[in-house]
């Protein structure tokens, strides 16, 4: 009866010195944003990134094919009805390569943005079962969406040769576009992430909101459509500045990037931040609030 | 040599709680849903009033040592899982403040930190990163831990077609086998079977012997006195006490005994017949009262009300006592009897002290007759559960041995021991 149920011993635990020690305390105020924990943690953000790029494609008919199918879809609605039906003009660019070199960008926007803002919420089994920070699950989400992206780019270089677009040393500053539009869809993600938790119309509304900005960025029709007095206000999108920006590397056409992206850009970096103080100061109490 | 591995002072956790406005008309139904923002704001903006908090922990301290396993013992709501949670960094407390040294490997409740798309392989990986694991880490850890759970078969599985007990073996495998300096156990030994609580238990002994430490949140009794070396009561988020588990499960007996293990129906929602309705069922003790937690050394009985709706009914009722997966006993009326008049009864079964074993009792009923038009009047599986528990006064069936007495059943019977002469010569006793 006495006998000991168990097979082997564990190994001994860890020294003292050699645990780490965790305060645990009520935080007060905003606290410190802690993006060492970002980088202690980076094995865990590679692992949830990767998992979220195949659990998304999981029990789908088409699997893989649909990381290059939105933007692609989307092409080919938005040439035959803008393109075709309404004629939009194209700065003498192809209709169908001019809508697709915005489409990639914003559909990486846009699914980066939306799956940040719903992440919290639909990954609340784990968040209330285990500690980590929790920051890495909107990151996860934009990082992950960076594999969809770089599957359209292949699908664009086809179509770069289809139709004859020559390759252009601005190419190389697509990276930096490609930085850009992350922190706008971070930036968005944080700040309705943490709205989210409190008020789950958010999520609902965010998509309906992307909808709408959208037809506010040039994406479906050349910028130069808009009228020159509103051009000001219309050049405050910083998404504006990414699809042009993509248009002008790819395709040599719209509007090369100039210093007065520097005001849109900084707002986007000023809103990251905050966003990222905000999220980490509800991240305490998210568990509470469901 | 030992070191404080856990250090708790004065925690506390305020959870704010929804004074729902009561709608008198549509029209004011419809102006609280307007309000509803402003109202949100107020609450948000201004302290909360005492009607609106409610304090799941108070004023919390105790330490834990090294290789130490903690029991946490309290009711449903007492703020055993709030502390957890704490101490698992899921929340934050309100007042006071935990140093742990150490990794914090928890098991909460069913279900765990699974990826319910991922599967099980997926899930393992990623609750070793979480812990701050590197891949080589858990690769060698892995053949370990399926085995452990014994879900070798499901590995490759989304986690959300797993059944509860896969999850909970899952989970626990996972946990105990990334090896962190503390282990929060909340309530594992509630699902699985008996052979993979008792593989549970062996582990976290285990866990204790190489110098880790364990919290653990149970309401099976025995198990926290079998396995803990010492155990917190909490009662309304306060710790009423702190000392051995014998003492502080006794406390916990004594407290509990007048909440109910009781089921009582409407008759909306009886179930049974048309002629014949089941109205409650309660485990009682012999003064009537009702009980949670049953002491293996004191009778108890099983009471029943039903409806006759119907003169004349003839059948008899039996009771199933399930525990550990089996039926370890049924009982039943010896003879059928017939119902002269419509009305409410009320039928009872004693149970006789140094009967039940130590654990977790679900009962079955049956109403049936084995003669005329219909067998089964009602057939009702789980209608209560109850635990028992052996206080381990010397008076029941265990004697002073206080070690893992297995059995579904634990009578106390007799024995006898005499002299029966001098030592056999060398050849032994059957070698004359």
């Amino acid at each position: 009866m006495g006998v000991r149920l168990t097979e082997q011993l564990s190994p001994r635990a860890a020294p003292l010195s050699a645990r780490p020690k965790i305060v645990i305390r009520a935080s007060n105020g905003w606290g410190r944003l802690q993006l060492g924990d970002l980088w202690r943690f980076r094995e865990l953000l590679w692992f949830l990134t990767l998992r979220d790029i195949k659990a998304r494609h999981r029990q789908s008919a088409l699997g893989p094919l649909w990381f290059i199918l939105k933007p692609l879809i989307n092409m080919v609605i938005f040439s035959f009805v803008f393109g075709r039906l309404a004629n939009l003009p194209s700065e003498g660019v192809p209709y169908p390569i001019f809508t697709y070199t915005a489409l990639i960008p914003w559909t990486y926007f846009q699914s980066a943005a939306t799956m940040a803002v719903g992440s919290l919420v639909q990954r609340m089994d784990i968040i209330s079962k285990i500690y980590f920070p929790r920051l890495l699950i909107p990151a996860s989400a934009v990082l992950s969406n960076l594999v969809d992206l770089a599957m359209s780019l292949a699908v664009l270089v086809g179509m770069m040769l289809f139709y004859d677009v020559p390759f252009r040393p601005a190419l190389l500053t697509l990276p930096l576009f490609v930085l850009f539009a992350a922190a706008v869809g971070l930036a968005v993600g944080l700040w309705g992430a943490t709205l989210a938790v409190k008020y789950r119309d958010v999520v609902l509304g965010v998509t309906f909101a992307l909808q709408a900005w959208m037809f506010l960025t040039p994406v479906a029709y050349s910028a130069t459509l808009v009228e020159g007095r509103w051009q000001w206000l219309y050049q405050a999108n910083p998404m504006y500045w990414v699809i042009e920006g993509w248009r002008w590397a790819v395709l040599g056409a719209g509007q090369p990037p100039t210093p007065a992206m520097l005001a849109p850009l900084a707002v986007v970096l000023l809103l990251l931040v905050a966003g990222a103080y905000i999220f980490r100061r509800s991240e305490r109490s998210i568990v509470d609030l469901l | 040599m030992s070191h404080i591995a856990v250090q708790v002072r004065g925690l506390g956790k305020r959870y704010r709680i929804g004074v729902q406005r009561r709608a008198t008309s549509r029209g004011s139904r419809l102006a609280n849903t307007l309000l509803a923002p402003f109202d949100y704001l107020r609450t948000s903006l201004s302290p909360p009033s005492e009607a609106e908090t409610l304090w799941a922990l108070r004023d919390v301290s105790f330490d834990v040592q090294d290789g130490e396993v903690l029991g946490i013992v309290g009711r449903n709501g007492a703020g055993k899982s709030t502390l957890l949670k704490i101490l698992s960094q899921i929340t934050e407390p309100t007042t006071g403040e935990a140093v742990i040294y150490g990794r914090v490997g928890s098991l909460l409740e069913v279900g765990t930190g699974f990826h319910q798309e991922l599967t099980g392989r997926e899930n393992v990986y990623m609750n070793g990163a979480i812990l701050g694991m590197s891949k080589r880490e858990i690769d060698s850890k892995f053949a370990e831990i399926v085995d452990f759970a014994g879900v070798e078969r499901f590995i490759d599985t989304q986690v959300k077609r797993y059944s509860s007990g896969m999850k909970v073996r899952l989970a626990f495998a996972v946990a105990a086998h990334l090896e962190p300096e503390l282990l929060v156990v909340d309530e594992v030994l509630a699902v699985g079977d008996a052979e993979f609580q008792r593989k549970c238990l062996g582990k976290m002994e285990n866990f204790a012997d190489g110098g880790r430490t364990v919290l653990f949140v149970s309401h099976n009794m025995s198990a926290v006195t079998r396995l803990c070396s010492r155990a917190i009561f909490l009662e309304q988020g306060l710790k009423v006490m702190e000392g051995t588990p014998t003492e502080v499960v006794a406390a916990y007996l004594d407290s509990a005994r007048s909440v109910g293990a009781e089921r009582v129906w409407d008759l909306a929602s009886a179930p049974g017949a048309a002629e014949l309705k089941l109205l409650s069922v309660r485990l009682v003790d012999a003064a009537d009262q009702n009980l949670v937690v049953a002491r293996v050394d004191q009778p108890a009985a099983l009471q029943m009300t039903y409806l006759v709706a119907e003169p004349g009914l003839t059948f008899r009722c039996s009771a199933r006592f399930h525990t550990q997966g089996i039926v370890a006993f049924a009982t039943l009326e010896p003879n059928e009897t017939t119902h002269p008049r419509p009305g409410v009864y009320q039928a009872r079964v004693g149970l006789p002290a140094n009967l039940l074993s130590e654990g977790e009792y679900t009962i079955s009923l049956s109403f049936f007759t084995s003669q005329g038009r219909k067998a089964h009047w009602l057939t009702e599986s789980d209608v209560i559960a109850f635990q028992t528990s052996d206080p381990l006064n010397g008076d029941s069936a265990r004697g002073d041995y206080a070690e893992k007495l297995g059995g579904v059943v634990r009578p106390k019977l007799t024995w006898d021991k005499t002299y029966v002469g001098p030592t056999p010569p060398a050849g032994g006793v059957n070698g004359r």
